[in-house]
């Protein structure tokens, strides 16, 4: 059995994931000046992320000047200043970067371990057959559980509806990922569904995720 | 006793209010005058509970004079940036105070408060009660205007919507079906920068569109003139202005961005905004004096306020004046129009009370026509004064010559004699065909006997067969021509590599400048990026070569409100591209079919379109017209009307549409292209009233660029907001064209899209 608990101290223990930055193809780097170990940096911004990241360096080949900006936020904790203005091949790590968990990546990350996640078999409109939605908006999605083999969905797809099972181990409806009238592409997650004798452990782990965790950056 | 004192203490109130608004218009300028009435104020609430009745009225009296001697004062030496605060200032007289005061009686059409389409735009059907002898008559008028509501959040401070625009053009046209005149009121700082459909940029275009050939009497009055906001309605054969009012092509917060280069969140000193309003010249003297509006309404000192009931007066009585003048002029008999006019107007200056001088406002069809050719007229003559034409007299004179020659022959050859070649072609085609089914119909028992014996299969030309079973051959006459251009762009003789734009999401490569730049036309091979391109490959690889004739080449632009600094500026785009203008007109083929072109280049001043670049735009036209061939604008590129001319730059946009206008209504094929970015004014006007609008891949097309819109909306656009993809998804152009197929998609369009007056083939 999987011991949520655990699992949270242990990314307690390094709440960061550490990104490597390399060469995104062969040339002449150049660090920007002002990028040193310890500095914080952010990833692209604004509201369509249109906004590129801090600059972390210049890559030129055959006279292509091109930028190679940062894809997270976090702290720098290497630059490999040996290869200012040196010539690199594709993939050489160039910066490596620590980006701190923020509270829901760190309760996204117990989640899908914890969880199991069911997933949209084609891109539709996904409902709940009207047993279960009645009950979910009554009482929560916590109220409801489902069995491997049990229709749960109602998939909508060019004004043609058709039934969808339910396959995976049997359990409570711990998160809905969908929306209603909201086209769902395919792959993605529908819900995630607890055992029902770990569903306490888990509100447990995420109510301490939500209180104890201390976001960095 | 109560009641006199309740009156005092109302009159001080309305003193404190004044104080206030002097306050706010000289944005808290330390004035000895201000500080003056403030201190004679206070003066007066600390001696006033001594007073009696009496003493308490003189002093109040004596305070009054003293507000209104201050007041006088101030006006005088009021300077355009306090101007614009006034038009600004919540107290400013609004639409609804105009309905309420100088119209006898009104009805809002699709509006009541912010239950409308869209409340910054106010649509009203109005009456003015006039008499003749013992008779009285209702005069019906449809209003349209901005509304501010005195500052009301939900009117969105008179920045109408493209749907708001849209419901004031249905309503002009209901105003031409009914044949009553229309009263248009301009107050804001100028259009809501949206591209949701029907489009800030498309629906002002086509609103000026059809302005310009409305046939009521159209008669805009001008309180804030805000750029192309305003040219949506302000469209009018008579222009009046509020004495207070600024009329300009952008705000001079606006101007003051661009002039001290301040991008994002930047904010201009105050400095420079005041200076940039001056320059600028945006007042009403200022306007009147250019010539581009008729009158200017006088209003009280520092401006006109709801109580001031004379000023609501005198806006009726000139109102009045004008449109029976439009009306006079355009109904009476030729010889007697001007003799009624003159002594109408002498009768006017003696004190004529319009009220009692009823003229019929709806005109019959001579009359109609008759308007909109004298409104043509009119914003023809506009700004001509602002764009020299350097073109030496001798080359004027034979010109001129040229274009009456061109007109004999065009309604000589076009007008006459194709017109009856075309109709002995049509009934030769008629006998033709009937012939042929007679034919068909005697030799069919003999064909089908023939496919009996030989096959149908053997019957297929042998011709069809090899088009059938062979792999098709590279035209290199059309389309592509094969990757060999007559013109190369300079940029392929660098040798470096060049990346996509759409690399990170398309996976391109990154491409060697010679090939790009070269054989691929600027055209990333993976994706079909279009990389922008010298207007020069466009002459030579889409035109047929040596089949360019310029003209007009002598209109050079000029800096006719003498912005400091400009000239140096002009001169060194004039200097870097060659030309005089941003504009260069000229006379080409394609495929042998002749056609008239006008290209914006945005490499002069980013295609910036001012008096010249206007004049030339007409002058193309017009030669269309003349010469009966397809008129096509080309937009290398443009980012809008050159502030720097200021009204003079604005004025192109109705200038442009009208001739525009004229072309098509002559049966004209107007087709325009965008390239590169194209935005602002010249689209929402003369480029965005064209029926066939493309747009070559990767081009951008609007009205605002992203950093206005997320200023005045206060919301981001998505990425690619502008692309020519989302402006054909908005319906705002009719189609896409790669670069390296614009020969063949022009020289398509030339044969598919053809008007009544065409004989390009």
């Amino acid at each position: 059995m999987l011991d949520i608990s655990a699992l949270l101290e242990e990314l307690k223990r390094s709440p960061y994931e550490e990104i490597s930055i390399r060469a995104p193809h062969c040339g002449r780097i150049g660090f920007s000046p002002a990028l040193k170990e310890g500095m914080a940096v952010y990833g692209p911004q604004g509201e369509f992320k249109e906004k590129a990241g801090t600059l972390l360096a210049h890559i030129e080949r055959e006279r292509n000047l091109k930028e190679v900006s940062c894809p997270e936020r976090g702290e720098i904790i290497a630059v490999h200043r040996d290869l200012h203005e040196k010539f690199v091949e594709a993939g050489t790590e160039l910066v490596r970067l620590r980006h701190f968990l923020s509270r829901p990546e760190a309760e996204k990350r117990i989640l899908q371990k914890a969880l199991h996640l069911f997933l949209a078999p084609e891109r539709a409109r996904y409902y709940f057959v009207p047993s279960k939605d009645i009950k979910i908006k009554t009482a929560g999605p916590r109220s409801v559980s489902v069995r491997d083999g049990e229709e749960v969905f109602i998939m909508s797809r060019m004004k043609r509806e058709t039934p969808l099972q339910y396959n995976g181990p049997d359990g409570v409806i711990y998160a809905v990922y969908f929306s209603h009238a909201a086209s769902v592409e395919s792959f993605t997650p529908l819900i995630g569904v607890c055992p029902p004798d770990m569903l306490a452990q888990v509100e447990e782990v995420v109510l301490r995720v939500q209180t104890e965790w201390k976001e960095r950056y | 006793m109560r009641m006199h004192i309740m009156e005092t203490e109302k009159h001080i109130q309305r003193l404190h209010e004044r104080l206030a608004y002097i306050r706010d218009i000289f944005a808290d300028k330390d004035e000895p005058d201000i500080s003056l009435l403030a201190a004679a104020l206070e003066k007066h609430l600390l001696r006033s509970p001594s007073l009696n009745p009496v003493e308490l009225r003189e002093a109040a009296s004596v305070l009054e004079e003293l507000f209104a001697f201050t007041e006088r004062k101030l006006d005088r030496e009021l300077i355009p940036m306090d101007l614009v605060r006034i038009v600004r200032h919540p107290q400013r007289v609004c639409l609804r105070d105009i309905l309420e005061n100088v119209y006898d009686s009104y009805t809002e059409i699709g509006s009541m408060d912010e239950h409308s389409i869209d409340p910054s735009m106010v649509i009203a059907r109005a009456y003015i009660t006039r008499s003749r002898g013992k008779r009285s008559f209702n005069q019906s008028v449809m209003i349209i205007g901005h509304e501010k509501g005195h500052g009301e959040d939900f009117r969105n401070g008179g920045s109408a919507k493209p749907w708001g625009n849209a419901k004031a053009l249905h309503y002009m046209k209901v105003a031409e079906t009914e044949n009553i005149p229309i009263h248009t009121f301009v107050f804001t700082p100028g259009s809501y920068p949206v591209e949701d459909t029907p489009g800030a940029a498309q629906q002002i275009a086509a609103n000026i569109y059809e302005m310009a050939s409305l046939r009521v009497p159209v008669i805009s009055v001008i309180s804030e003139g805000g750029s192309g906001g305003a040219e949506a309605i302000a469209l009018a054969d008579r222009r009046l202005m509020l004495s207070h009012g600024y009329y300009s092509v952008i705000s001079p917060e606006g101007a003051a961005a661009i002039e001290g280069r301040l991008r994002g969140d930047g904010r201009a000193a105050n400095d420079l905004v005041e200076a940039c309003a001056k320059r600028m010249k945006i007042t009403a003297a200022d306007n009147l004096r250019m010539g581009y509006v008729d009158h200017v309404v006088p209003e009280p000192h520092l401006g006109a306020r709801p109580f001031h009931y004379d000023f609501f007066r005198t806006l009726r009585h000139e109102l009045l004046r004008v449109t029976d003048e439009i009306s006079i002029s355009m109904r009476s008999l030729g010889p007697f129009r001007e003799l009624r006019l003159r002594g109408r107007r002498k009768r006017a200056a003696r004190g004529l009370d319009f009220e009692k001088a009823y003229v019929r406002w709806n005109l019959p069809p001579s009359a109609q026509i008759r308007l909109v050719n004298r409104r043509h007229k009119k914003y023809r003559q506009l700004s001509r004064q602002a764009a020299p034409d350097n073109t030496p007299l001798s080359r004027r004179v034979s010109a001129v010559w040229q274009e009456v020659g061109w007109g004999l022959y065009s309604h000589f050859m076009r007008d006459m004699i194709q017109k009856r070649r075309q109709k002995v072609a049509e009934y030769v085609d008629e006998v033709k065909s009937e012939w042929t089914l007679f034919f068909e119909r005697v030799l069919s028992p003999w064909n089908r006997l023939l496919d009996k014996i030989l096959g149908a299969s053997e019957r297929v030309n042998r011709e069809t067969m090899r088009k059938l079973t062979e792999l098709s051959e590279w035209n290199v006459s059309l389309e592509q021509r094969g990757g060999n251009w007559v013109y190369v762009s300079a940029r392929a003789r660098e040798d470096r590599a060049v990346s996509c734009p759409n690399a990170q999401v398309h996976g391109c490569l990154d491409l060697w400048a010679p090939d790009l730049y070269g054989e691929f036309a600027g055209v990333c091979p993976n994706c079909g990026h279009h990389f922008p391109m010298e207007y020069q490959w466009y002459l030579h690889n889409v035109f047929d070569q040596g089949s360019i004739f310029e003209f007009a080449a002598d209109v050079e632009c000029g800096n006719p409100l003498e912005m400091e600094n400009f000239t140096p500026k002009l001169e060194e785009a004039k200097k870097k591209t060659g030309h005089k203008s941003a504009c260069m007109v000229f006379e080409t083929r394609i495929h042998d079919a002749r056609l008239i072109v006008a290209m914006l280049i945005g490499d002069f001043r980013g295609g910036t379109v001012g008096a010249a670049e206007g004049e030339k735009f007409i002058r193309a036209a017009e030669r269309a017209a003349r010469k009966r061939v397809p008129f096509l604008a080309y937009v290398h590129g443009t980012a809008g009307i050159r502030i720097q001319e200021g009204t003079n730059g604005l004025i192109q946009m109705p200038r442009c549409t009208m001739a525009v206008r004229r072309y098509i209504d002559a049966g004209g094929l107007y087709i325009v292209c965008y390239d590169t970015n194209s935005y602002a004014g010249p689209v929402a006007s003369f480029l965005g009233c064209s029926p066939y609008q493309f747009g070559i891949r990767s081009a951008n097309v609007g009205f605002a660029g992203p950093g206005v819109i997320a200023e005045t909306t206060g919301m981001a656009p998505p990425p690619h907001y502008h692309n020519v993809y989302k402006a054909l998804a908005r319906g705002h152009i009719q189609g896409i064209w790669d670069r390296r197929e614009m020969r063949f998609n022009l020289s398509r369009a030339l044969l598919t899209m053809g008007g009544r007056n065409l004989y390009y083939r």
